[in-house]
């Protein structure tokens, strides 16, 4: 057995990895094409103040930041739905209010400490059995979610009016979309990291989309990335001995940016084999 | 349930004395009229008339603040065959320009029939949605992305679409916005077959009067409420300028001539 896999700090690692580079990206593309992907950015904020809560009150953070983050949610799609302030405004009133009560709530027990910071940035060593088998539960709940809901999901993220003429009930998609995103980046916030997570939403999808023709083929690309960049960010983290969340978005980044540069400079190549 | 009347003499789409109050301002005022089944009904006017509205309206998504909206008999407020009313929406500059679907995806969208916990593992490549295809004239381009055909490629997407429900009213808000002139004939031509060879109702809100005027059977004018309402040949030139002023003079005054 190789040596990474002789850790079970490691092993639940790559657990957590796969779950969390499957999840991200498999809500992303539905958030992404609805023009919504920093909806991620507003509950990243949002379940911080959970964790904040939870260490105040010295319980698990998860629950409060699931429960922080299913209200919000309610409370950002409300806003979207009775229009009471553009989308994008709502969001940032959401992502500062968030910070600020969680920045009061953290000098109130006592300043910042290392348990927060494990939660901003993710840490691979605290990951419990816990983390995993809530991750693995939300799995289930969002691969049957997706599944299940596909064409409602499909359809209103191509037109909202066109959905509803069509039947679909779009701000109940719409309201459970963003509360599984809140549940997947507050359940993600020991592997990623609370302030990292959402580039797992957006950056394997976007990478996806350069290439799918097909939206099932954008979905399964977006979770195919997404997991490989887990995989391989975890890796390196390992050998290199840099932080696991960094290491694993920086990998999708990087994949990102290839996929960008490779068909030009590939292209060039190809017209420079011809001409010799 | 009341069920909707189905028999040709009957009417699709009934405005009775619909003023629509958006904040303040009145959208749509006192707004009356009746589409025939087999229909072609245009209605037109400049921008910010409330001819969207009026479409919102139609297709129950907004609510009258007075007055009533009959389809197929019945009212809005109580009409539950949507299926029998088709929708194509004004230009998709909404949608993200690398939506992946591909257009035959899209064309399926109208096969939706409420919840199916199965709907991801059914396949988009049925007979009707084939069918659709070909009848707009698209069926070369199923499997290209939608976000990649030309406007007037996506518009007759979106017709293909709400044909797989087999709509006796098709409603289409600002079809030619746009879409180039040869995209625009290809786009008058599918109608024009749906409406003599398949006799599906038209509704379709345009800004183009000169296609208003060589298409539609019937055309509303509206400005906030009816100016006039009638066959195209019957509108006059004081009308038209009334509602759009002097520019569209010269442009009616070849349009007529043609006309006649």
């Amino acid at each position: 057995m190789p040596e990474i896999f002789q850790y079970d700090f490691m092993v639940k690692a790559f657990i957590g990895g796969i779950l969390v580079g499957g999840l991200a990206p498999a809500l992303g593309l539905f958030l992404v094409l609805r023009r919504l992907a920093m909806i991620s950015d507003s509950l990243s904020h949002v379940a911080l103040t959970g964790v904040a809560i939870g260490l105040l009150t010295r319980t698990y953070p998860p629950i409060a930041g699931l429960g922080a983050t299913a209200v919000a949610a309610v409370a950002i799609e409300t806003v979207r739905l009775r229009r009471l302030m553009p989308g994008d405004a709502a969001l940032a009133v959401v992502l500062y209010s968030a910070l600020a009560v969680a920045v009061v709530i953290i000098s109130l027990a006592d300043g910042f400490n290392v348990d927060l910071f494990a939660y901003l940035f993710g840490s691979i060593l605290t990951v419990t059995s816990t983390d995993l088998w809530l991750l693995a539960g939300l799995t289930v709940i969002v691969v049957g979610f997706v599944l299940a809901f596909y064409s409602e999901l499909s359809q209103s993220s191509f037109d909202t009016d066109l959905a509803r003429s069509n039947g679909v009930h779009v701000f109940r998609v719409n309201l459970a979309l963003a509360i599984l995103t809140g549940a997947t980046i507050t359940l993600s916030m020991r592997v990623v990291g609370v302030l990292l997570v959402g580039a797992l939403i957006v950056v394997p999808v976007m990478v996806s989309l350069r290439f799918a023709t097909g939206l099932k083929i954008a979905l399964l690309g977006g979770v195919a990335v997404g997991v490989g960049s887990a995989l391989a960010g975890l890796t390196i983290a390992f050998y290199a001995n840099v932080a696991a969340g960094g290491a694993i978005v920086l990998t999708s980044v990087g994949v990102l940016i290839l996929s960008m540069a490779a068909p030009p400079v590939l292209g060039r190549l190809r017209r420079l084999l011809r001409q010799a | 349930m009341t069920q909707p009347k189905e028999s040709l003499d009957s009417s699709c789409l009934e405005f009775s004395n619909v003023t629509y109050r958006y904040g303040s301002v009145d959208a749509l005022s006192n707004v009356s009229f009746n589409v025939e089944a087999g229909d072609f009904f245009a209605v037109t006017g400049p921008n910010g008339s409330g001819k969207t509205t009026l479409v919102r309206l139609a297709l129950g998504l907004a609510n009258p603040t007075a007055g009533e909206i009959r389809l197929f008999g019945v009212p809005a407020s109580k009409f539950d065959r949507w299926d029998m009313v088709g929708y194509v929406p004004q230009t998709m500059d909404g949608i993200h320009t690398q939506f992946p679907a591909t257009v035959r995806e899209i064309v399926a969208h109208g096969l939706y029939k409420g919840f199916d916990p199965f709907g991801f593992w059914r396949r988009g490549r049925q007979e009707v949605v084939e069918r659709s295809l070909e009848v707009v004239g698209i069926e070369d381009l199923a499997d290209r992305r939608i976000s990649a055909v030309s406007v007037g490629q996506q518009q007759r997407a979106l017709i293909a679409r709400s044909l797989v429900r087999r709509p006796k009213l098709l409603v289409l808000d600002e079809p030619e916005a746009g879409v180039d002139a040869a995209g625009q004939e290809q786009l008058y031509s599918v109608l024009r077959r749906l409406n003599t060879e398949q006799g599906i109702t038209i509704l379709m809100v345009s800004h183009d009067i000169g296609a208003v005027l060589q298409e539609a059977k019937t055309v509303a004018c509206i400005n906030r409420t009816v100016v006039f309402h009638g066959p195209p040949h019957h509108m006059t030139q004081k009308e038209i300028s009334d509602l759009y002023g002097l520019p569209m003079d010269v442009l009616l005054h070849d349009l007529m001539h043609e006309h006649r």
